[in-house]
């Protein structure tokens, strides 16, 4: 796959809270590979550097669809991209979410803050073939009603058959909606924790306590994928920037089984 | 047919355990109550009497912060237990309550609860370990929030 990343416009930009947009990138000249869900690319800001961004969706035939947080100089500079600037974009890399999941399955996707945007193709996938599985929830976290991603779709997921469910961790008077942490949204599901799949996605000690409550209740750690954040640099298993002990993350990951991530998860010094 | 109390009881994991008689003792502390969207269940620094498994429906916990809206500090659900100050002096609520949507619960009269652990300290142990896992459960939940993990990282 080569190295060199391709010219993509920016086709259209929302905002979807204060510090975070979803932009839509269409192919100046030709595409990368279609992205399966869970992949990432690297996206090039020119001039200010290059970041790992999960696919949170596609548009068209050869259009990409990043949501991303400004938290650093590159992110802040894609932050401010505006329709018709150029970025540069080279991938899709990594592993992505394993779909789709055993016929039948019980589905429960787990997103803290922008968790969310990887974990959106999971959702359109279920809605896409809702009747392949039994239940499908899915469970979000965020910090305030505020920093909820998406929220116009929800009636239009709930509408296809997702038990939607929403917490968030700050709230006043008016907010209709519940308060507390994510996993506490796991509570009278209803699903077969031996027959469900669990996606989880958002920081890493969400993810923890998530897989945790997730594997309490009888899911099989390995039918629990976590999406692994790391700091991935080449994206090609070339510089070993995003070493987790015996795995490369852009290569093995970013989705990888709790059976796996677990152990590596809970020792500090990786 | 409606459910009695002690039916109701004895479905409620968080009385998993206890025995036959222990929930009937239970069951005459206990009636079915119901709470319309927005009915206040108690007030901040009210006398904390009763407590309250949720059967239905969902319960916000708030506080009046002075010189902006009011917080609301947790939302408990279904299977939920609302309400411990009843069993530490100075049974004050520490919170205010409101049901978010029609509620249904059972009622537990706090005083006679805890007249019945005094005379019955295996039902008394197991009751304090119940809410000394609750407590447990929702000090983590509230360490887990106060890390701010969707904040901004520095």
């Amino acid at each position: 796959m080569s190295m060199t990343p391709l010219r993509y416009r920016v086709d259209s930009r929302v905002e979807d809270t204060d510090d975070t947009v979803t932009l839509v990138l269409t192919p100046v000249d030709r595409p990368i590979p279609v992205p399966r869900p869970g992949q990432f690319t690297m996206v090039y800001a020119f001039g200010v550097g290059e970041v790992p961004i999960s696919v949170s969706g596609r548009s068209g035939a050869a259009g990409i669809v990043h949501t991303l947080r400004a938290v650093g100089a590159v992110t802040r500079a894609l932050h401010a991209a505006r329709p018709g600037d150029v970025l540069g974009v080279r991938g899709p890399y990594g592993v992505g979410w394993f779909l789709p999941a055993p016929r039948d399955a019980d589905l429960v996707v787990m997103a803290g803050g922008i968790g969310l945007a990887p974990l959106r193709p999971v959702i359109r996938h279920a809605v896409e073939h809702r009747s392949r599985y039994r239940h499908v929830a899915l469970l979000v976290g965020a910090r305030t009603p505020g920093d909820l991603l998406y929220p116009d779709e929800y009636d239009d997921w709930r509408a296809a058959g997702v038990d939607v469910r929403v917490t968030v961790d700050r709230a006043v008077a008016g907010w209709t909606g519940r308060v507390g942490v994510v996993t506490t949204l796991l509570h009278g599901l209803g699903v077969e924790p031996a027959r469900t799949t669990a996606f989880v996605c958002g920081p890493e000690v969400m993810m923890r306590f998530a897989a945790r409550d997730l594997t309490e209740l009888g899911v099989p750690a390995g039918a629990v994928q976590v999406s692994l954040e790391r700091n991935m640099r080449c994206g090609a298993a070339l510089c070993g920037h995003c070493q987790l002990g015996p795995l490369l993350v852009c290569r093995d990951g970013p989705v990888v089984g709790y059976d796996r991530a677990g152990p590596l998860m809970s020792v500090k010094e990786l | 047919m409606m459910d009695s109390a002690y039916d109701l009881l004895a479905a409620q994991p968080f009385l998993a355990g206890l025995s036959r008689s222990q929930l009937d003792e239970l069951s005459f502390c206990t009636e079915k109550s119901y709470f319309h969207a927005g009915a206040r269940l108690f007030e901040e620094d009210g006398r904390a009497d009763r407590f309250w498994i949720l059967r239905e429906g969902h319960v916000t916990l708030d506080t009046h912060v002075p010189g902006r809206p009011d917080a609301i500090v947790e939302t408990l659900g279904p299977g939920a237990v609302l309400g411990w100050s009843w069993l530490f002096p100075p049974y004050r609520w520490h919170f205010g309550a409101s049901a978010v949507e029609t509620t249904l619960t059972l009622e537990l009269d706090g005083p006679g609860v805890r007249s019945l652990c005094e005379h019955d300290p295996a039902l008394g142990y197991l009751l304090a370990t119940r809410f000394m896992g609750l407590v447990v459960e929702r000090l983590q939940a509230t360490r887990l929030r106060l890390l701010d993990l969707y904040g901004t990282p520095s």
